[in-house]
């Protein structure tokens, strides 16, 4: 406020340190400490009483002179802990495990104690330094009084009258025949975010012929390699090992059976002419490892039960019986990946899945 | 004196340029009311500001890009490892950037702080009824907060593109991809085609740092500013009214003290940062479509989605060449849309039913809006079983129930424990509006035990002082006007003839439940006795209505 300013008496004076006080109603007088002052830039030396809202000194000078000294520790410390943040940085060095695991416990303690203490500080100063005060301020109702709100109407209506919205149609339609287009342009502009979907969920890179690989090793896989029945190994298609966007979608399974476990499904698969029950070479089955809920690889496979377990949510899938859902939101089977062996005796793909492989989708329909 | 001279002279520069002494002073003095719930907002605020800080900081060494590169940094179980630009930049800014792993800790710690004060802040304006007229708007834009905290919050763990959180985008692709009509469409612009393509990182990234602060800040700007022009509510207590806030001015209290709360939050999440590791992607690995490890878990505030996807059936339609993955897309929008669309539509849905459009600034204990409070425990404990179902792997695990087990008790648990709750707690508040009833009628018990000259004993009570008899804020129930054109006791008012009149006059009976505070009579009174307020109460309940008044008057 201005020193030249003479600080006129605010319109609703208030706030004695009490409840139950009304905004423009007199105090009681106890409640307020009677300060005489002499006003900024008056020659005249008059004394000019300044009625005071909060009190200047606390409750108990005592308790606050003790409590001043807690604040100023807290505050150095607070200060310290804070340079001990600077010198942290530049003490301990990082690019190692161990330096990295030094260097946060130091820096993140400085940090936490400057924070803690600062606050401690604040808290001590305001709740034993600064004196208690309760000032009870009138609410206004959130609807304005009457007049205003015909006021307002009024000036509402004028400025739509003036305007001619109202009284020129052709203006007005005009106008919002305008913003149509402006509006869905920018809806519009997004259609390159991407391709359209098409046909691409329903065909992945597997073809005939392509070598299944196991993953990892890259290699490809004969079936007398499997010297006994066993786990499940994650297969994908030659040529694609480092391709996410391939493998988002062909990455696949391999079992290995013995004789006689495999249940042939009543689920036929027709492709090239051929239908069959399911594809099984030597006892091995193959099956597209993304989970038909919603597509994160079901990756567990229990060797008793036979039974594949998506970790995300615990679709359950019965590998003997053509991957048929056992428990869980999954609601299809996991597509098997029609097999045979080359010339060279190793696992080839016989064609592409027969069905989409992954999540479910609207235009999927029930194309398997 | 040199200090008074320099503010002045800097306040006397400023006030020349806009004019703002008076508005200032005014805002100087502005009345905070006091209660530790209030603070809960506060944390969420102040998390927002610290998520802020780090954040940016993060922004200067992250690379929101997918291109492959080889790693060769300080991280050597990693070296030589292929991985998209992202997760090597989030492994530099933990290995290699001094503080790095500190922001980013203090960052993810302060957005799961972040989170879970608003879901607290938003129980306590629920459970106190603050979301009442003139707050109704106040609450709308919190809504929208809370929903875009989360989406914030799954881009912003999903941009290091570890093997966790991709596990958490390739469920996000799915969930998106089931939605009939728009689905497939949705993820193919959201992912720039197939997943995971090389889009993704930078779109989210995007959002993350730009689009979604920003309507953060637009909002939170909003919410504080309605907040601050309609005053904050005060909890009942001696001296508060619906007129009146109660409090010590803004300045220098409230901004002390407000400050001082920015430290303590500060030095919590810098304390859970220095002392409690989250996310330890190079632990995890970079992200990879074929690969995932058991137990994986989302975080806290994603839980009840994913418990939702676990618990439900394998439904799936195919109707006329079309799939309904009912399994995928019910649990998605479902859970959060009835918890959303029923928060968004209560305050004016209690508005119809009670027939109270008066502005109220004074909250209610949650004791004394017994079906309100019953209503809201049923909504956290139908969150609350899905959020457990989110963990239901890690549940069989740890105490040895059978996975499945878990889940088919979540499926019935998700329905039956709400209603349980609701019945429950309905009765609970009522006890405890009993017990209020019992202290205002019959005193505080002292403890002291006297002997009467017969030989009998006694405990002694004492009245309940000023103080406490405003805290326990006898149950009013909210006012029913009766309804203009109501003649007599047996012809309803318009408003309440008809089917849905009909549904209206049950429901405000179901609301206005509680116990009658004057005596009248001894069981759950159904809120007309003290109807004495209504302004046009019918005879009958006229007469009843001043009765009470003249008791409560005496009492």
């Amino acid at each position: 406020m201005s020193d030249s300013t003479p600080e006129e008496p605010a319109p609703q004076e208030e706030l004695p340190d009490r409840p139950h006080r009304v905004i423009g109603t007199p105090s009681p007088a106890e409640s307020r400490l009677l300060l005489a002052e002499t006003a900024p830039g008056s020659t005249a030396g008059l004394p000019v009483v300044k009625p005071r809202e909060l009190p200047a000194n606390p409750q108990d000078m005592d308790d606050a002179k003790r409590a001043e000294k807690i604040v100023a520790a807290c505050f150095i410390i607070a200060m310290l802990a804070g340079l001990g943040f600077i010198a942290s940085y530049f003490i301990f060095q990082v690019h190692s495990v161990t330096g990295v695991l030094h260097s946060n416990l130091a820096l993140g303690s400085c940090l936490g104690l400057t924070m803690l203490f600062l606050g401690i500080g604040t808290v001590v100063w305001v709740r034993r330094i600064m004196p208690h005060v309760e000032i009870t301020e009138m609410r206004h109702p959130m609807r304005s009084d009457p007049e205003a709100r015909e006021a307002f109407a009024d000036t509402f209506n004028e400025g739509a009258d003036a305007s001619q919205f109202v009284k020129r149609p052709i203006l007005r339609r005009t106008l919002i025949a305008a913003t149509v287009p402006v509006a869905i342009a920018p809806i519009v502009l997004l259609r390159d975010l991407g391709p359209l979907p098409g046909t691409s969920l329903d065909h992945t890179v597997w073809r005939k012929g392509l070598r299944l690989l196991n993953y990892g090793a890259n290699t490809p896989i004969r079936p007398a390699d499997f010297s006994s029945p066993g786990g499940m190994i994650t297969v994908v298609p030659d040529g694609y090992q480092n391709n996410f966007d391939a493998l988002a979608k062909a990455a696949c399974i391999i079992i290995k059976f013995a004789p006689g476990q495999v249940v042939y499904t009543d689920h036929d698969y027709s492709v090239d002419g051929f239908t069959v029950k399911n594809w099984t070479v030597d006892n091995i089955v193959c099956y597209s490892k993304i989970c038909t809920h919603v597509g994160c690889p079901a990756a567990l496979y229990e060797e008793t039960t036979h039974h594949i377990l998506c970790p995300c949510h615990q679709s359950t899938f019965d590998a003997t019986r053509g991957a048929k859902v056992l428990f869980g939101p999954a609601s299809r089977p996991l597509p098997q990946l029609p097999m045979t062996v080359d010339a060279d005796g190793y696992l080839v793909a016989r064609s592409d899945f027969t069905e989409p492989v992954g999540p479910s989708f609207w235009e999927r329909g029930n194309s398997s | 004196m040199s200090i008074d001279k320099a503010l002045s002279g800097t306040g006397s520069w400023l006030d020349d340029r806009f004019h703002g002494a008076r508005g200032v002073r005014t805002l100087f003095r502005k009345i905070f009311p006091d209660h530790w719930t209030f603070m809960l907002g506060e944390i969420a605020l102040y998390s927002f500001v610290i998520l802020l800080l780090s954040g940016t900081f993060l922004a200067l060494f992250f690379k929101p890009s997918m291109t492959d590169v080889i790693y060769h940094g300080s991280y050597m179980r990693l070296d030589g490892v292929h991985m998209s630009e992202a997760y090597a930049s989030t492994l530099n800014i933990s290995f290699d950037v001094r503080g790095g792993l500190l922001m980013r800790q203090i960052h993810h710690w302060a957005a799961d702080l972040f989170v879970a004060a608003i879901l607290a802040h938003m129980l306590r304006i629920f459970f106190t009824g603050a979301y009442r007229k003139p707050r109704e708007i106040n609450w709308l834009i919190g809504l929208v907060l809370f929903t875009l905290a989360l989406l914030e919050g799954l881009f912003g763990y999903s941009l290091p593109d570890d093997l966790l959180s991709g596990a958490g985008l390739r469920i996000t692709q799915g969930v998106l991809q089931s939605i009939p009509i728009v689905g497939t469409y949705l993820s193919f612009f959201l992912f720039g085609g197939q997943y995971p393509g090389t889009d993704i990182i930078p779109r989210m990234y995007i959002l993350h740092v730009l689009l979604i602060p920003g309507l953060f800040l637009a909002l939170i700007g909003a919410h504080l500013f309605i907040m601050f022009h309609q005053k904050h509510t005060q909890m009942p207590g001696k001296g508060h009214t619906n007129e009146n806030v109660v409090g010590a001015p803004m300045y220098p209290y409230f901004m002390a003290k407000t400050g001082a709360f920015f430290f303590f939050t500060f030095a919590v999440v810098a304390l859970a940062a220095t002392f409690a590791q989250i996310n330890p992607i190079w632990l995890y690995g970079p992200y990879n479509p074929l690969a995932i490890s058991a137990g994986s878990q989302p975080d806290f505030y994603m839980g009840f989605l994913e418990g939702a996807l676990r618990i439900m059936p394998a439904w799936q339609w195919v109707v006329f060449g079309h799939t309904f993955p009912f399994n995928v897309f019910i649990p998605a929008l479902v859970p959060l849309g009835l918890i959303m669309t029923a928060a968004g539509l209560w305050p004016f849905l209690e508005q119809w039913i009670t027939g109270d459009k008066s502005e109220h600034h004074v909250n209610q204990r949650p004791r004394n809006a017994p079906t309100r409070t019953g209503l809201g425990i049923a909504a956290v404990s139908f969150y609350g079983v899905l959020w457990l179902e989110g963990s239901n792997d890690v549940l069989a695990d740890h105490f040895d129930v059978p996975l499945y087990t878990i889940t088919w008790i979540a499926r019935f648990a998700v329905f039956l424990v709400p209603i349980f709750a609701y019945i429950i707690t309905k009765r609970i508040c009522l006890g405890l509006q009993r017990k209020d009833l019992h202290l205002m009628q019959h005193g505080v018990e002292t403890g002291i035990i006297r002997q009467l000259p017969s030989g009998e004993f006694i405990e002694e009570t004492r009245p309940l002082s000023d103080e406490e008899l405003a805290v326990i804020d006898r149950p009013v129930p909210l006012a029913l006007p009766a309804g203009e054109g109501s003649t007599s006791a047996d012809v309803p008012p318009p408003d309440r003839r008809g089917g849905l009149g009909r549904v209206k006059a049950r429901l405000n009976e179901l609301v206005q439940e509680s116990v009658p505070v004057d005596g009248h009579s001894g069981g759950y009174g159904n809120g007309h006795a003290q109807n004495g307020h209504g302004a046009t109460a019918d005879e009958d309940h006229a007469a009843i209505g001043s009765g009470s008044a003249a008791t409560d008057d005496e009492a």
